[in-house]
């Protein structure tokens, strides 16, 4: 690999990092495990990778081991958001449902 | 061409997910933020499978078809009280992804790696099985497959950090000698054994930590496979998961007065008799009826809810009875501790979900000066959160963990299952307070019998 694409790749590493402080440090407690579920489902961007290794045939152990990543990847993705999305359609400002809760 | 069209879409996941994770600085804009993430998402997949390295599509569609159908029946049937069990689940999921995508790697390429790729792939492996079997105990101990309690033996931090040792010194001699198989192997069997041993020896309450960063770890695995098949997506969403773990844990050790290494090391929750002064006087057994009136014609109540009232699937139950409180004029608050429940943010997800409107959830600072004016303080199911000693003796082993000032209400009532000690073993002076008063059985019964009180009242 040359060593300019290391270093590119470093610049990314580090830009994402005081990034992704910025970003979450901001996060109420009260979006904790929401943002927990969030992270967790966009990590599984590692599908990208398992896509490739799963899709490139190179040997029949690398297509299985490709297959499982993902299996759990796809699992994290689709399991994640639907859960976050539950989980944030829950939360309320005010008691706009309690009429609602009175007809039911 | 199609070149630039998928690096598009990787620029375009990229930049999705960091305005999605902005989104969730507000519980108004969290949903669009997460709508936009999942488009980035699928971009970011789109973008992938036009790759010219992928030939065949029978395994990609199997998998993608296999783990949404995973991935839905869990996100649409796992209740909200199992929510940590499930968050550790995924860490496993997406660690050992991450895990077998290096192992894969190393496979096809083995001796041919360079020494920066082989670093990367080592990290990923390295990070990634830790991370899986950390997270599968982690998982066991919350759905109590494994028992919650530390596990500890003589010369177990020794042996486990040999053991590390070991596994880090394979790792570095094969930066030296890519093409030796066996030192791979080695270390990625020695660094699924290194996670089972690092869980093990931790409590169930100290779970909110070790599931911070178990996320954490899951994450930069997730970057080091960026850094192995350089893709700057991965690296980037990794990093920010990676991030989101880290400042995570970081919160909750503070809101525990301990560091991370005492944290994964101490074995907290085996404390035995000998730190809890013995508290003098006796716990008094709340009457019910009486409860009911104190409730039913206070100015302010204020729930504190903790782990307990997980377990005893009471939110619903509560919100019965908070509403029926402000039927009568009563201002009802939510006191929540950071690391009240098993993950971050544990109480506040299950207070949603009985409905309850977020302006009513109050953290530490700013409920803790409302205790003195407050007529009736009910704990629902928590302990060391409301543990005075923390606060006054500072010979106890939880000495400086911020508190909820329960004690300073004017009536504290504890619903408690029983008259045993919390998950630390500890002794909490708060019940044996004159203007504290216990209430046990199941949560859940408990507050519909005090709904029925404050309603004859």
């Amino acid at each position: 690999m040359p060593s300019e694409t290391v270093i590119a790749t470093f610049y990314v590493f580090i830009l994402a990092a005081f990034l992704g402080y910025q970003v979450i440090s901001r996060v109420p407690p009260l979006l904790h495990t929401p943002l927990m579920s969030a992270t967790n489902a966009i990590s599984g961007i590692s599908l990208v990778g398992s896509l490739v290794t799963a899709g490139a045939h190179q040997t029949t152990v690398s297509a299985v081991l490709g297959f499982i990543a993902v299996v759990c990847s796809t699992t994290n993705v689709v399991g994640g958001f639907v859960i976050t999305d539950r989980m944030l359609k829950m939360f309320k400002r005010k008691t706009t449902s309690a009429t609602k809760e009175n007809s039911e | 061409m199609r070149t630039y069209f998928i690096e598009f879409s990787y620029l375009l996941a990229s930049i999705l997910f960091i305005l999605g994770l902005r989104g969730l600085s507000h519980p108004e804009t969290a949903r669009r933020g997460m709508h936009l993430a999942e488009f980035g998402m699928a971009a970011a997949v789109i973008g992938t499978l036009l790759q010219r390295e992928i030939i065949s599509y029978e395994w990609i569609i199997a998998g993608l078809l296999l783990g949404s159908t995973i991935g839905l029946a869990m996100g649409v049937w796992v209740p909200m009280t199992a929510m940590p069990q499930r968050t550790a689940l995924s860490h496993a999921f997406g660690a050992l992804a991450a895990s077998l995508v290096g192992v894969s790697e190393y496979y096809l390429h083995g001796a041919k790696l360079g020494e920066f790729r082989m670093c990367a792939i080592g990290f990923e492996v390295l990070l990634g099985s830790l991370t899986t079997t950390g997270s599968l105990v982690a998982f066991g101990k919350l759905q109590g497959l494994v028992p919650g309690t530390p596990l500890v033996y003589k010369g177990q931090n020794i042996f486990n950090l040999s053991l590390l040792a070991v596994t880090i010194g394979c790792f570095i001699l094969l930066l030296f000698y890519p093409g030796v198989a066996a030192l791979f192997y080695l270390m990625l069997g020695l660094a699924f054994i290194f996670g089972i041993l690092l869980v093990l020896p931790i409590g169930a309450a100290d779970m909110p930590v070790v599931i911070s960063l178990l996320n954490s770890y899951a994450g930069l695995a997730s970057a080091a496979t960026g850094f192995a098949i350089s893709n700057n997506v991965l690296i980037i969403a990794g990093t920010l998961d990676g991030g989101s773990g880290f400042i995570l844990s970081i919160v909750m050790c503070k809101a525990m007065n301990r560091s991370i290494t005492n944290v994964l090391f101490g074995a907290f929750g085996n404390v035995t008799e000998k730190a809890g002064a013995a508290s003098a006087g006796d716990m008094r057994e709340a009457h019910l009826e009486d409860v009911g009136v104190q409730l039913a014609y206070a100015r302010q109540v204020i729930f504190v809810p903790g782990y307990g009232m997980a377990t005893a699937q009471a939110q619903h139950a509560l919100r019965e009875l908070a509403n029926t409180l402000e039927d009568r004029g009563v201002t009802v608050k939510y006191a929540i501790h950071p690391v009240a429940g098993r993950m971050p943010g544990h109480m506040n997800v299950l207070l949603a979900e009985a409905n309850v409107p977020y302006s009513q959830l109050y953290e530490l600072d700013h409920i803790n000066p409302e205790f003195p004016t407050t007529d009736v303080a009910v704990v629902v199911g928590a302990n060391d959160v409301v543990n005075p000693d923390a606060r006054d003796n500072p010979q106890s082993p939880i000495t400086g963990m911020p508190i909820l000032e329960v004690d300073r209400a004017k009536l504290a009532v504890v619903l408690k299952r029983g008259g045993g000690k919390g998950f630390s073993g500890l002794e909490n002076p708060l019940f044996y307070k004159p203007n504290c008063e216990m209430l046990y059985g199941d949560a859940k019964d408990s507050i519909t019998r005090l709904t029925q009180a404050v309603r004859q009242a």
